[in-house]
Protein backbone atom coordinates (compact mmCIF):
# COMPACT_ATOMS: atom_id res chain seq x y z
CA UNK A 1 0.00 0.00 0.00
CA UNK A 2 1.73 3.38 -0.89
CA UNK A 3 1.06 5.92 1.71
CA UNK A 4 -0.08 9.11 0.68
CA UNK A 5 0.70 13.12 2.49
CA UNK A 6 -1.16 15.96 1.93
CA UNK A 7 1.12 18.90 1.92
CA UNK A 8 0.64 22.80 1.67
CA UNK A 9 3.27 25.99 2.04
CA UNK A 10 1.57 28.90 4.43
CA UNK A 11 2.94 31.93 5.70
CA UNK A 12 5.14 31.25 8.31
CA UNK A 13 2.49 31.51 11.78
CA UNK A 14 4.55 34.67 13.27
CA UNK A 15 3.74 36.05 9.74
CA UNK A 16 2.45 39.87 10.64
CA UNK A 17 -0.58 39.86 8.12
CA UNK A 18 -0.61 42.78 5.88
CA UNK A 19 -4.19 43.24 3.43
CA UNK A 20 -3.02 43.56 0.07
CA UNK A 21 -4.59 46.75 -2.18
CA UNK A 22 -7.97 45.16 -3.83
CA UNK A 23 -8.28 43.48 -0.14
CA UNK A 24 -8.43 39.99 -1.80
CA UNK A 25 -5.35 38.46 0.26
CA UNK A 26 -2.28 39.13 2.00
CA UNK A 27 0.75 40.69 0.55
CA UNK A 28 3.02 38.04 0.47
CA UNK A 29 5.90 39.98 -0.87
CA UNK A 30 7.95 39.89 2.66
CA UNK A 31 6.14 36.33 3.94
CA UNK A 32 8.24 33.52 5.44
CA UNK A 33 6.55 30.38 4.09
CA UNK A 34 6.64 27.20 6.26
CA UNK A 35 5.22 23.55 5.46
CA UNK A 36 1.70 24.16 7.08
CA UNK A 37 2.28 23.13 10.97
CA UNK A 38 -0.63 20.20 11.02
CA UNK A 39 0.97 18.84 7.90
CA UNK A 40 4.00 17.95 9.84
CA UNK A 41 2.19 15.30 12.11
CA UNK A 42 0.77 14.47 8.75
CA UNK A 43 3.87 13.75 7.03
CA UNK A 44 6.10 12.30 10.16
CA UNK A 45 2.86 9.94 10.56
CA UNK A 46 3.47 8.94 7.26
CA UNK A 47 6.69 8.08 7.89
CA UNK A 48 6.51 5.93 10.50
CA UNK A 49 3.53 3.98 9.20
CA UNK A 50 5.77 3.18 6.65
CA UNK A 51 8.75 2.23 8.64
CA UNK A 52 6.35 0.09 11.29
CA UNK A 53 5.58 -1.80 7.54
CA UNK A 54 2.41 -0.15 6.76
CA UNK A 55 3.22 0.84 3.75
CA UNK A 56 5.40 1.03 0.91
CA UNK A 57 5.98 4.60 0.17
CA UNK A 58 5.23 7.85 1.11
CA UNK A 59 4.01 10.19 -1.65
CA UNK A 60 3.30 13.87 -1.13
CA UNK A 61 0.71 15.22 -2.95
CA UNK A 62 0.45 19.13 -3.24
CA UNK A 63 -0.78 21.63 -5.06
CA UNK A 64 1.59 24.74 -6.22
CA UNK A 65 3.97 26.65 -8.03
CA UNK A 66 7.56 26.18 -8.27
CA UNK A 67 7.99 28.50 -5.29
CA UNK A 68 7.13 25.27 -3.03
CA UNK A 69 10.11 23.17 -3.88
CA UNK A 70 12.04 24.08 -0.67
CA UNK A 71 9.14 22.76 1.48
CA UNK A 72 8.69 20.32 -0.90
CA UNK A 73 12.52 19.19 -0.71
CA UNK A 74 12.30 19.83 3.17
CA UNK A 75 9.09 16.93 3.68
CA UNK A 76 11.43 14.61 1.49
CA UNK A 77 14.46 14.97 3.43
CA UNK A 78 11.91 14.43 6.46
CA UNK A 79 11.21 10.48 4.57
CA UNK A 80 8.77 11.04 1.85
CA UNK A 81 10.26 9.20 -0.93
CA UNK A 82 8.51 11.42 -3.59
CA UNK A 83 6.33 14.60 -4.48
CA UNK A 84 3.59 15.08 -7.04
CA UNK A 85 2.73 18.45 -7.61
CA UNK A 86 -0.57 19.20 -9.31
CA UNK A 87 0.11 22.89 -11.30
CA UNK A 88 -2.24 24.48 -13.29
CA UNK A 89 -3.06 28.27 -13.34
CA UNK A 90 -6.57 27.11 -13.12
CA UNK A 91 -5.82 26.31 -9.30
CA UNK A 92 -6.07 30.33 -8.64
CA UNK A 93 -9.33 30.16 -8.57
CA UNK A 94 -9.85 27.32 -6.86
CA UNK A 95 -12.01 27.10 -3.50
CA UNK A 96 -11.51 23.95 -1.10
CA UNK A 97 -13.66 21.94 -3.28
CA UNK A 98 -11.20 22.83 -6.11
CA UNK A 99 -7.85 21.81 -4.08
CA UNK A 100 -9.92 18.23 -2.79
CA UNK A 101 -11.03 17.50 -6.36
CA UNK A 102 -7.32 17.81 -7.52
CA UNK A 103 -5.70 16.13 -5.09
CA UNK A 104 -8.62 13.36 -5.23
CA UNK A 105 -7.78 12.82 -8.54
CA UNK A 106 -3.67 12.61 -7.81
CA UNK A 107 -4.46 10.22 -4.96
CA UNK A 108 -6.34 8.17 -7.44
CA UNK A 109 -3.82 8.19 -10.04
CA UNK A 110 -1.27 7.10 -7.35
CA UNK A 111 -3.60 4.67 -6.47
CA UNK A 112 -2.62 5.26 -2.45
CA UNK A 113 -4.66 3.49 0.30
CA UNK A 114 -4.54 5.84 2.83
CA UNK A 115 -4.12 9.58 3.15
CA UNK A 116 -2.33 11.59 5.89
CA UNK A 117 -3.34 15.45 6.04
CA UNK A 118 -3.06 18.26 8.67
CA UNK A 119 -6.32 18.89 10.68
CA UNK A 120 -6.75 22.51 8.85
CA UNK A 121 -4.22 25.09 6.92
CA UNK A 122 -3.37 28.10 8.68
CA UNK A 123 -3.70 30.25 6.08
CA UNK A 124 -7.17 29.70 5.38
CA UNK A 125 -8.01 27.94 8.55
CA UNK A 126 -11.20 25.96 6.18
CA UNK A 127 -10.26 22.49 7.10
CA UNK A 128 -12.19 21.55 4.54
CA UNK A 129 -10.29 19.81 1.80
CA UNK A 130 -9.41 16.21 3.58
CA UNK A 131 -12.91 15.18 4.33
CA UNK A 132 -13.63 16.47 0.79
CA UNK A 133 -11.52 14.31 -0.76
CA UNK A 134 -12.63 11.17 1.40
CA UNK A 135 -16.28 12.22 -0.17
CA UNK A 136 -14.62 12.19 -3.73
CA UNK A 137 -13.08 9.14 -3.45
CA UNK A 138 -15.53 7.41 -1.41
CA UNK A 139 -12.87 6.58 1.53
CA UNK A 140 -13.58 6.29 5.32
CA UNK A 141 -12.37 9.93 7.38
CA UNK A 142 -11.57 10.44 10.65
CA UNK A 143 -11.20 13.97 11.55
CA UNK A 144 -8.29 15.63 14.73
CA UNK A 145 -6.47 12.26 15.44
CA UNK A 146 -3.97 12.72 18.32
CA UNK A 147 -3.75 8.31 17.80
CA UNK A 148 -3.72 5.79 15.57
CA UNK A 149 -3.49 2.11 14.63
CA UNK A 150 -3.32 0.46 11.75
CA UNK A 151 -4.57 -3.51 11.46
CA UNK A 152 -3.93 -4.74 7.86
CA UNK A 153 -7.38 -2.99 5.92
CA UNK A 154 -8.86 -1.39 9.32
CA UNK A 155 -7.74 0.71 11.76
CA UNK A 156 -8.48 2.01 15.80
CA UNK A 157 -7.80 6.22 15.88
CA UNK A 158 -8.85 8.59 18.92
CA UNK A 159 -10.54 11.95 17.12
CA UNK A 160 -11.36 15.17 18.93
CA UNK A 161 -15.00 15.30 19.92
CA UNK A 162 -17.09 18.03 21.71
CA UNK A 163 -16.81 19.78 24.73
CA UNK A 164 -12.21 18.26 24.91
CA UNK A 165 -13.45 14.42 24.68
CA UNK A 166 -11.80 12.30 22.74
CA UNK A 167 -13.52 9.50 20.59
CA UNK A 168 -11.78 6.07 20.36
CA UNK A 169 -12.91 5.04 16.58
CA UNK A 170 -12.66 2.27 14.28
CA UNK A 171 -13.06 1.50 10.61
CA UNK A 172 -11.74 0.21 7.30
CA UNK A 173 -9.10 1.56 4.93
CA UNK A 174 -8.80 3.17 2.70
CA UNK A 175 -9.14 6.43 4.74
CA UNK A 176 -8.49 9.58 5.13
CA UNK A 177 -7.01 11.30 8.72
CA UNK A 178 -6.75 14.58 9.40
CA UNK A 179 -4.05 14.90 12.00
CA UNK A 180 -3.81 16.29 15.07
CA UNK A 181 -0.96 18.26 17.64
CA UNK A 182 -0.01 15.50 19.64
CA UNK A 183 -0.37 12.62 17.29
CA UNK A 184 3.45 12.49 16.75
CA UNK A 185 6.48 14.38 17.23
CA UNK A 186 7.73 15.66 13.84
CA UNK A 187 11.21 15.01 13.29
CA UNK A 188 13.84 17.70 12.12
CA UNK A 189 15.40 16.88 8.69
CA UNK A 190 19.19 15.73 9.34
CA UNK A 191 21.65 16.40 6.65
CA UNK A 192 22.65 13.15 5.14
CA UNK A 193 18.81 13.22 4.35
CA UNK A 194 19.03 16.71 2.75
CA UNK A 195 21.62 15.74 0.74
CA UNK A 196 19.68 12.32 -0.07
CA UNK A 197 16.72 14.44 -0.53
CA UNK A 198 17.90 16.41 -3.62
CA UNK A 199 17.69 13.49 -5.88
CA UNK A 200 14.07 12.94 -4.70
CA UNK A 201 11.83 12.89 -7.88
CA UNK A 202 9.28 15.94 -8.06
CA UNK A 203 6.50 15.42 -10.66
CA UNK A 204 4.68 17.66 -12.03
CA UNK A 205 1.06 17.13 -13.47
CA UNK A 206 -1.37 19.41 -14.89
CA UNK A 207 -4.93 19.23 -14.68
CA UNK A 208 -5.64 17.67 -17.65
CA UNK A 209 -2.43 15.31 -16.68
CA UNK A 210 -4.79 13.84 -13.77
CA UNK A 211 -7.90 14.18 -16.04
CA UNK A 212 -10.08 17.03 -14.43
CA UNK A 213 -11.25 20.06 -16.46
CA UNK A 214 -10.44 24.10 -15.49
CA UNK A 215 -14.27 23.81 -15.02
CA UNK A 216 -14.05 21.22 -12.70
CA UNK A 217 -12.23 23.15 -9.81
CA UNK A 218 -14.50 26.50 -10.81
CA UNK A 219 -15.16 27.89 -7.37
CA UNK A 220 -18.60 27.49 -5.27
CA UNK A 221 -17.11 30.14 -2.47
CA UNK A 222 -15.90 33.26 -2.78
CA UNK A 223 -13.83 35.26 0.28
CA UNK A 224 -13.67 39.03 -0.43
CA UNK A 225 -13.33 42.08 1.25
CA UNK A 226 -10.48 40.92 4.00
CA UNK A 227 -9.43 43.62 6.77
CA UNK A 228 -7.26 43.19 9.50
CA UNK A 229 -9.66 43.20 12.93
CA UNK A 230 -10.21 46.11 14.74
CA UNK A 231 -7.74 47.09 17.45
CA UNK A 232 -7.89 46.42 21.18
CA UNK A 233 -8.64 49.42 23.10
CA UNK A 234 -5.47 50.98 25.07
CA UNK A 235 -5.30 48.87 28.66
CA UNK A 236 -3.38 50.39 31.38
CA UNK A 237 -1.24 49.03 34.11
CA UNK A 238 -1.67 48.69 37.83
CA UNK A 239 0.93 50.50 40.03
CA UNK A 240 1.91 49.86 43.45
CA UNK A 241 3.03 47.53 46.31
CA UNK A 242 1.51 43.81 45.30
CA UNK A 243 -1.21 43.63 47.68
CA UNK A 244 -3.11 46.41 47.02
CA UNK A 245 -2.48 46.01 43.16
CA UNK A 246 -4.37 42.45 44.07
CA UNK A 247 -7.04 44.00 45.90
CA UNK A 248 -7.05 46.71 43.10
CA UNK A 249 -7.13 44.34 39.70
CA UNK A 250 -10.23 42.38 41.34
CA UNK A 251 -12.00 45.58 41.98
CA UNK A 252 -11.71 46.87 38.47
CA UNK A 253 -12.55 43.38 37.14
CA UNK A 254 -15.90 43.19 39.41
CA UNK A 255 -17.17 47.08 38.81
CA UNK A 256 -15.26 48.38 36.00
CA UNK A 257 -15.18 45.60 33.25
CA UNK A 258 -18.09 43.68 35.05
CA UNK A 259 -16.50 40.24 34.51
CA UNK A 260 -16.83 38.76 37.67
CA UNK B 1 -35.70 28.26 -0.07
CA UNK B 2 -35.47 29.02 3.28
CA UNK B 3 -32.78 27.70 6.13
CA UNK B 4 -32.29 24.23 7.65
CA UNK B 5 -30.59 24.87 11.09
CA UNK B 6 -28.73 21.71 12.69
CA UNK B 7 -29.23 22.18 15.81
CA UNK B 8 -27.36 20.39 18.50
CA UNK B 9 -28.62 18.49 21.61
CA UNK B 10 -26.98 17.42 25.06
CA UNK B 11 -28.43 14.71 26.91
CA UNK B 12 -31.66 14.94 25.08
CA UNK B 13 -32.91 18.75 25.20
CA UNK B 14 -31.16 21.28 22.89
CA UNK B 15 -27.84 22.99 23.19
CA UNK B 16 -27.52 26.95 23.17
CA UNK B 17 -26.31 26.66 20.23
CA UNK B 18 -29.29 25.74 18.80
CA UNK B 19 -31.25 28.51 20.03
CA UNK B 20 -28.52 30.78 18.95
CA UNK B 21 -28.68 29.49 15.51
CA UNK B 22 -32.51 29.36 15.10
CA UNK B 23 -32.60 33.57 16.30
CA UNK B 24 -30.31 34.69 13.77
CA UNK B 25 -31.79 32.56 11.13
CA UNK B 26 -35.33 33.76 11.39
CA UNK B 27 -33.76 37.63 11.99
CA UNK B 28 -31.93 36.70 8.90
CA UNK B 29 -35.31 36.46 6.69
CA UNK B 30 -34.11 34.40 3.98
CA UNK B 31 -37.51 32.43 4.24
CA UNK B 32 -38.89 29.53 6.44
CA UNK B 33 -36.72 28.42 9.51
CA UNK B 34 -36.44 24.77 9.77
CA UNK B 35 -34.33 23.08 13.20
CA UNK B 36 -32.72 19.98 12.53
CA UNK B 37 -32.94 17.77 15.50
CA UNK B 38 -30.46 14.59 15.02
CA UNK B 39 -31.15 11.27 17.18
CA UNK B 40 -33.57 11.17 20.16
CA UNK B 41 -34.31 15.17 22.02
CA UNK B 42 -37.15 16.85 23.70
CA UNK B 43 -37.89 19.26 20.81
CA UNK B 44 -40.75 21.44 21.84
CA UNK B 45 -38.74 24.48 23.05
CA UNK B 46 -37.55 25.06 19.57
CA UNK B 47 -40.39 26.87 18.32
CA UNK B 48 -39.74 29.51 21.00
CA UNK B 49 -36.22 30.47 19.97
CA UNK B 50 -37.61 31.56 15.66
CA UNK B 51 -38.09 27.45 14.14
CA UNK B 52 -40.85 27.84 12.31
CA UNK B 53 -40.93 24.05 11.47
CA UNK B 54 -38.66 21.54 13.25
CA UNK B 55 -37.39 17.93 11.27
CA UNK B 56 -37.18 15.25 13.82
CA UNK B 57 -35.00 12.47 12.67
CA UNK B 58 -35.40 10.28 15.55
CA UNK B 59 -33.09 7.30 14.98
CA UNK B 60 -30.85 5.58 17.92
CA UNK B 61 -28.54 5.31 14.55
CA UNK B 62 -27.72 9.25 14.51
CA UNK B 63 -27.67 8.96 18.60
CA UNK B 64 -23.43 8.81 18.69
CA UNK B 65 -21.95 10.61 15.50
CA UNK B 66 -20.79 8.80 12.49
CA UNK B 67 -19.81 10.56 9.36
CA UNK B 68 -21.57 7.99 7.16
CA UNK B 69 -25.22 8.51 8.67
CA UNK B 70 -24.91 11.92 9.37
CA UNK B 71 -23.89 13.19 6.25
CA UNK B 72 -26.55 11.12 4.72
CA UNK B 73 -29.48 12.35 7.23
CA UNK B 74 -28.04 15.82 6.34
CA UNK B 75 -28.26 15.18 2.64
CA UNK B 76 -32.22 14.02 3.25
CA UNK B 77 -33.04 17.08 5.59
CA UNK B 78 -31.63 19.04 2.38
CA UNK B 79 -34.04 17.22 -0.52
CA UNK B 80 -36.88 17.12 1.60
CA UNK B 81 -37.16 21.09 3.21
CA UNK B 82 -35.50 22.68 -0.04
CA UNK B 83 -33.56 24.69 1.50
CA UNK B 84 -31.10 27.11 0.23
CA UNK B 85 -28.72 27.44 3.31
CA UNK B 86 -28.03 25.21 5.86
CA UNK B 87 -26.70 26.44 9.18
CA UNK B 88 -24.72 24.55 11.99
CA UNK B 89 -22.27 25.35 14.95
CA UNK B 90 -18.69 25.09 14.24
CA UNK B 91 -18.21 21.37 16.24
CA UNK B 92 -17.10 18.69 15.61
CA UNK B 93 -19.69 17.24 13.69
CA UNK B 94 -19.78 20.21 11.44
CA UNK B 95 -16.04 20.65 10.97
CA UNK B 96 -16.45 16.81 10.07
CA UNK B 97 -19.72 16.26 7.86
CA UNK B 98 -19.60 19.74 6.72
CA UNK B 99 -16.68 19.29 3.58
CA UNK B 100 -18.26 15.79 3.15
CA UNK B 101 -21.55 16.77 2.31
CA UNK B 102 -20.50 19.84 0.29
CA UNK B 103 -18.50 17.52 -1.81
CA UNK B 104 -21.44 14.84 -2.06
CA UNK B 105 -23.83 17.57 -3.45
CA UNK B 106 -22.27 20.45 -4.87
CA UNK B 107 -22.63 22.89 -2.18
CA UNK B 108 -20.19 25.85 -1.05
CA UNK B 109 -19.27 25.83 2.76
CA UNK B 110 -18.27 28.51 3.99
CA UNK B 111 -16.72 28.16 7.42
CA UNK B 112 -16.26 29.10 10.60
CA UNK B 113 -18.25 32.30 10.48
CA UNK B 114 -18.79 34.85 13.43
CA UNK B 115 -21.01 36.93 11.76
CA UNK B 116 -23.68 36.85 8.99
CA UNK B 117 -26.27 38.94 7.06
CA UNK B 118 -28.36 38.49 4.16
CA UNK B 119 -27.49 41.22 1.01
CA UNK B 120 -29.70 41.22 -2.02
CA UNK B 121 -31.98 37.92 -0.70
CA UNK B 122 -27.94 35.75 -0.37
CA UNK B 123 -26.87 35.34 2.90
CA UNK B 124 -22.83 36.62 3.18
CA UNK B 125 -20.90 34.96 6.63
CA UNK B 126 -17.67 37.32 7.71
CA UNK B 127 -14.66 34.62 9.17
CA UNK B 128 -11.22 34.97 10.51
CA UNK B 129 -8.58 33.86 8.66
CA UNK B 130 -5.08 33.58 9.33
CA UNK B 131 -5.89 32.03 12.69
CA UNK B 132 -7.98 35.50 13.16
CA UNK B 133 -5.16 38.12 12.02
CA UNK B 134 -7.85 39.12 8.94
CA UNK B 135 -11.28 38.85 8.12
CA UNK B 136 -13.21 38.11 5.48
CA UNK B 137 -16.86 37.98 3.82
CA UNK B 138 -17.87 34.59 2.48
CA UNK B 139 -20.55 33.77 0.06
CA UNK B 140 -21.64 30.71 -1.80
CA UNK B 141 -22.80 30.73 -5.43
CA UNK B 142 -24.53 27.16 -5.49
CA UNK B 143 -27.36 25.86 -4.91
CA UNK B 144 -26.95 24.93 -1.59
CA UNK B 145 -24.77 26.93 1.01
CA UNK B 146 -23.32 25.39 3.96
CA UNK B 147 -22.51 28.29 6.90
CA UNK B 148 -20.69 26.94 10.01
CA UNK B 149 -20.99 29.48 13.08
CA UNK B 150 -18.53 29.76 15.77
CA UNK B 151 -20.69 29.74 19.39
CA UNK B 152 -21.33 32.63 20.77
CA UNK B 153 -21.46 34.75 17.83
CA UNK B 154 -24.68 36.06 18.01
CA UNK B 155 -26.59 37.20 21.84
CA UNK B 156 -29.90 34.31 22.36
CA UNK B 157 -33.31 35.83 22.86
CA UNK B 158 -35.95 35.10 25.38
CA UNK B 159 -38.39 32.24 24.35
CA UNK B 160 -41.56 33.81 22.37
CA UNK B 161 -43.33 30.62 23.66
CA UNK B 162 -44.56 29.92 20.16
CA UNK B 163 -44.34 26.21 19.01
CA UNK B 164 -43.71 24.86 15.73
CA UNK B 165 -44.57 21.60 14.28
CA UNK B 166 -42.58 18.85 13.93
CA UNK B 167 -42.33 16.25 11.72
CA UNK B 168 -40.49 13.16 13.07
CA UNK B 169 -39.07 10.11 11.11
CA UNK B 170 -36.16 8.00 10.89
CA UNK B 171 -33.88 10.64 8.01
CA UNK B 172 -33.75 7.90 6.13
CA UNK B 173 -30.37 6.08 7.53
CA UNK B 174 -30.01 2.67 9.23
CA UNK B 175 -27.15 1.14 10.83
CA UNK B 176 -25.72 0.31 7.64
CA UNK B 177 -24.82 3.33 7.08
CA UNK B 178 -22.33 3.79 10.10
CA UNK B 179 -19.09 4.04 8.57
CA UNK B 180 -16.81 4.86 11.21
CA UNK B 181 -17.61 3.36 14.44
CA UNK B 182 -17.70 4.64 17.76
CA UNK B 183 -16.07 2.14 20.15
CA UNK B 184 -15.52 4.20 23.57
CA UNK B 185 -15.91 8.02 24.70
CA UNK B 186 -13.08 9.59 26.58
CA UNK B 187 -13.94 11.93 28.98
CA UNK B 188 -12.07 15.37 28.66
CA UNK B 189 -8.75 15.44 30.52
CA UNK B 190 -9.94 18.43 32.93
CA UNK B 191 -13.17 18.25 34.78
CA UNK B 192 -13.83 22.06 34.04
CA UNK B 193 -15.65 23.81 30.78
CA UNK B 194 -13.63 22.93 27.82
CA UNK B 195 -11.42 26.13 26.85
CA UNK B 196 -13.32 26.56 23.61
CA UNK B 197 -16.48 27.15 25.59
CA UNK B 198 -15.03 28.72 28.90
CA UNK B 199 -16.09 31.96 29.95
CA UNK B 200 -12.91 32.78 32.01
CA UNK B 201 -9.73 31.47 31.46
CA UNK B 202 -6.45 31.37 33.32
CA UNK B 203 -3.40 30.65 31.13
CA UNK B 204 0.53 29.97 32.45
CA UNK B 205 3.63 30.01 29.87
CA UNK B 206 7.33 28.62 30.38
CA UNK B 207 7.93 30.89 32.80
CA UNK B 208 5.73 28.25 35.76
CA UNK B 209 9.47 26.45 35.26
CA UNK B 210 7.72 22.83 35.88
CA UNK B 211 4.59 20.61 36.03
CA UNK B 212 4.62 21.37 39.79
CA UNK B 213 4.62 24.92 39.57
CA UNK B 214 1.79 24.74 36.73
CA UNK B 215 -0.39 22.53 39.29
CA UNK B 216 0.58 24.69 42.31
CA UNK B 217 0.08 28.07 40.36
CA UNK B 218 -2.21 28.28 37.18
CA UNK B 219 -4.69 25.78 38.67
CA UNK B 220 -5.59 27.03 42.14
CA UNK B 221 -6.03 30.77 40.80
CA UNK B 222 -8.01 29.66 37.85
CA UNK B 223 -10.30 27.63 40.63
CA UNK B 224 -10.57 30.70 42.73
CA UNK B 225 -11.94 32.50 39.80
CA UNK B 226 -13.98 29.69 38.13
CA UNK B 227 -12.03 29.53 35.31
CA UNK B 228 -10.62 26.95 33.23
CA UNK B 229 -6.77 26.48 33.55
CA UNK B 230 -4.91 27.19 29.67
CA UNK B 231 -1.30 26.99 28.32
CA UNK B 232 1.16 28.61 25.96
CA UNK B 233 2.62 26.25 23.77
CA UNK B 234 6.00 26.78 25.40
CA UNK B 235 4.64 25.25 28.97
CA UNK B 236 2.63 22.56 26.60
CA UNK B 237 6.04 21.03 25.41
CA UNK B 238 7.88 21.45 28.34
CA UNK B 239 5.24 18.89 29.90
CA UNK B 240 3.47 21.35 32.88
CA UNK B 241 -0.24 21.13 30.64
CA UNK B 242 -1.88 18.83 28.53
CA UNK B 243 -1.92 19.62 24.51
CA UNK B 244 -5.66 19.81 25.22
CA UNK B 245 -4.82 22.97 27.34
CA UNK B 246 -2.78 25.15 24.39
CA UNK B 247 -3.88 28.17 23.42
CA UNK B 248 -3.06 29.67 20.10
CA UNK B 249 -2.79 29.08 16.29
CA UNK B 250 -1.79 25.58 16.72
CA UNK B 251 -3.53 24.78 19.82
CA UNK B 252 -7.55 26.29 20.78
CA UNK B 253 -8.69 29.51 19.69
CA UNK B 254 -11.12 30.63 22.68
CA UNK B 255 -13.60 33.74 23.29
CA UNK B 256 -13.86 34.62 27.33
CA UNK B 257 -14.84 37.14 28.72
CA UNK B 258 -11.97 37.00 30.57
CA UNK B 259 -8.13 35.78 30.03
CA UNK B 260 -5.73 36.08 32.69
CA UNK B 261 -1.76 35.30 31.27
CA UNK B 262 0.51 34.27 33.88
CA UNK B 263 4.12 34.67 32.86
CA UNK B 264 3.10 34.46 28.89
CA UNK B 265 4.71 36.87 26.57
CA UNK B 266 2.08 36.82 24.30
CA UNK B 267 3.66 35.63 21.08
CA UNK B 268 2.08 36.34 17.92
CA UNK B 269 0.74 32.98 17.75
CA UNK B 270 -0.98 32.50 21.49
CA UNK B 271 -2.32 36.30 20.49
CA UNK B 272 -4.18 34.58 17.82
CA UNK B 273 -5.87 32.41 19.78
CA UNK B 274 -7.01 34.55 22.28
CA UNK B 275 -7.02 38.27 21.17
CA UNK B 276 -10.78 38.50 20.59
CA UNK B 277 -11.63 37.96 24.58
CA UNK B 278 -12.98 40.35 26.39
CA UNK B 279 -11.18 41.52 28.87
CA UNK B 280 -7.07 40.58 28.98
CA UNK B 281 -4.97 40.37 32.39
CA UNK B 282 -1.16 40.06 31.91
CA UNK B 283 1.24 39.31 34.61
CA UNK B 284 4.64 39.07 33.10
CA UNK B 285 7.88 40.49 34.93
CA UNK B 286 9.09 42.08 31.83
CA UNK B 287 7.37 45.65 31.20
CA UNK B 288 7.74 45.13 27.74
CA UNK B 289 6.37 42.08 26.77
CA UNK B 290 4.78 41.81 23.94
CA UNK B 291 1.55 40.62 25.88
CA UNK B 292 1.06 44.11 27.49
CA UNK B 293 -0.17 45.72 24.17
CA UNK B 294 -3.32 43.79 24.20
CA UNK B 295 -3.88 43.70 27.81
CA UNK B 296 -6.27 45.43 29.42
CA UNK B 297 -4.98 45.67 32.62
CA UNK B 298 -1.04 44.84 32.82
CA UNK B 299 0.67 44.14 36.06
CA UNK B 300 4.80 43.86 35.89
CA UNK B 301 5.39 41.81 38.52
CA UNK B 302 6.80 38.53 39.40
CA UNK B 303 3.65 36.01 39.51
CA UNK B 304 4.73 33.78 41.83
CA UNK B 305 4.23 36.70 44.06
CA UNK B 306 0.94 37.42 42.84
CA UNK B 307 -0.82 34.62 41.54
CA UNK B 308 -1.77 33.63 45.76
CA UNK B 309 -2.21 36.80 46.10
CA UNK B 310 -5.04 37.23 43.24
CA UNK B 311 -6.46 33.94 44.39
CA UNK B 312 -7.08 35.16 47.74
CA UNK B 313 -8.24 38.23 46.28
CA UNK B 314 -10.66 36.50 43.88
CA UNK B 315 -11.89 33.82 46.92
CA UNK B 316 -13.02 36.70 48.89
CA UNK B 317 -14.75 38.40 46.14
CA UNK B 318 -16.30 35.03 44.66
CA UNK B 319 -17.37 33.53 48.05
C1 LIG C 1 4.39 26.91 14.07
C2 LIG C 1 4.26 27.48 15.44
C3 LIG C 1 3.04 27.42 16.08
C4 LIG C 1 2.90 27.92 17.37
N1 LIG C 1 1.67 27.85 17.98
C5 LIG C 1 1.55 28.33 19.23
C6 LIG C 1 0.29 28.26 19.92
O1 LIG C 1 -0.70 27.75 19.40
N2 LIG C 1 0.22 28.77 21.17
C7 LIG C 1 1.29 29.33 21.80
O2 LIG C 1 1.14 29.77 22.96
N3 LIG C 1 2.47 29.40 21.18
C8 LIG C 1 2.63 28.90 19.93
N4 LIG C 1 3.86 28.94 19.35
C9 LIG C 1 5.03 29.32 20.16
C10 LIG C 1 5.19 30.80 20.34
O3 LIG C 1 5.93 31.32 19.26
C11 LIG C 1 5.95 31.09 21.65
O4 LIG C 1 7.18 30.42 21.61
C12 LIG C 1 5.22 30.67 22.92
O5 LIG C 1 3.89 31.16 22.89
C13 LIG C 1 5.94 31.22 24.11
O6 LIG C 1 5.38 30.76 25.29
P1 LIG C 1 5.57 31.56 26.65
O7 LIG C 1 4.98 32.88 26.52
O8 LIG C 1 5.06 30.67 27.71
O9 LIG C 1 7.15 31.59 26.81
P2 LIG C 1 8.21 32.76 26.57
O10 LIG C 1 8.04 33.39 25.26
O11 LIG C 1 9.50 32.18 26.94
O12 LIG C 1 7.78 33.85 27.61
C14 LIG C 1 7.86 33.71 28.99
C15 LIG C 1 7.42 35.02 29.58
O13 LIG C 1 7.29 34.86 30.97
C16 LIG C 1 7.84 36.01 31.61
N5 LIG C 1 8.27 35.57 32.92
C17 LIG C 1 9.28 34.72 33.22
N6 LIG C 1 9.34 34.51 34.55
C18 LIG C 1 8.34 35.23 35.10
C19 LIG C 1 7.88 35.42 36.43
N7 LIG C 1 8.45 34.79 37.47
N8 LIG C 1 6.83 36.23 36.64
C20 LIG C 1 6.22 36.87 35.59
N9 LIG C 1 6.63 36.73 34.32
C21 LIG C 1 7.67 35.90 34.06
C22 LIG C 1 8.92 36.50 30.71
O14 LIG C 1 9.12 37.90 30.89
C23 LIG C 1 8.36 36.17 29.33
O15 LIG C 1 7.61 37.26 28.80
C24 LIG C 1 4.01 28.48 18.03
C25 LIG C 1 5.23 28.56 17.37
C26 LIG C 1 5.36 28.08 16.09
C27 LIG C 1 6.69 28.20 15.42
Amino acid sequence: MKIGVCLKQVPATDTRVVVNPTASGILTNDVKWEINPYDDYALEEAVRQKAAGKGTEVVILTVGGAETEQRLRDALARGADRVVRVDDPAMAGADALGYARALAAAAKAEDVGVLFCGRQAVDGDNGAVPAMIAELLGWSQVSWIDKLAIDGGSFTANRAAGGGAKEVVTGALPGVFTCDKGLNEPRMATLPNIMAAKKKPIVVKNLDAIGLSAGAVAPLVAETAMSLPPARPAGRKLTGDAATVAAELVRLLREEAKVI
Amino acid sequence: MGILVLCDTDGGAPRKSAYELLGKAKALGLGPVTALVLGSADVSSLGGYGADAVLHYDNAVLGTYSTGAVVKALANAIAATGAQYVLASANQVARDAFPRLSARIGAGYAVECTDLRSEGGKLVGRRPVYAGKALVDVATNSAVGLYSVRPNSFPIGASTGASAPVTVSDGGVSAADVDVKVVQTLAPEGKEVDLTEADRIVSGGRSLKSKEGFDSVVRPLAAAVHATPGASRAAVDAGYAHHGDQVGQTGKVVNPSLYIALGISGAIQHLAGMRTSRVIVAVNKDADAPIFQYATYGIVGDLFEYAPLLQKEFEKALS
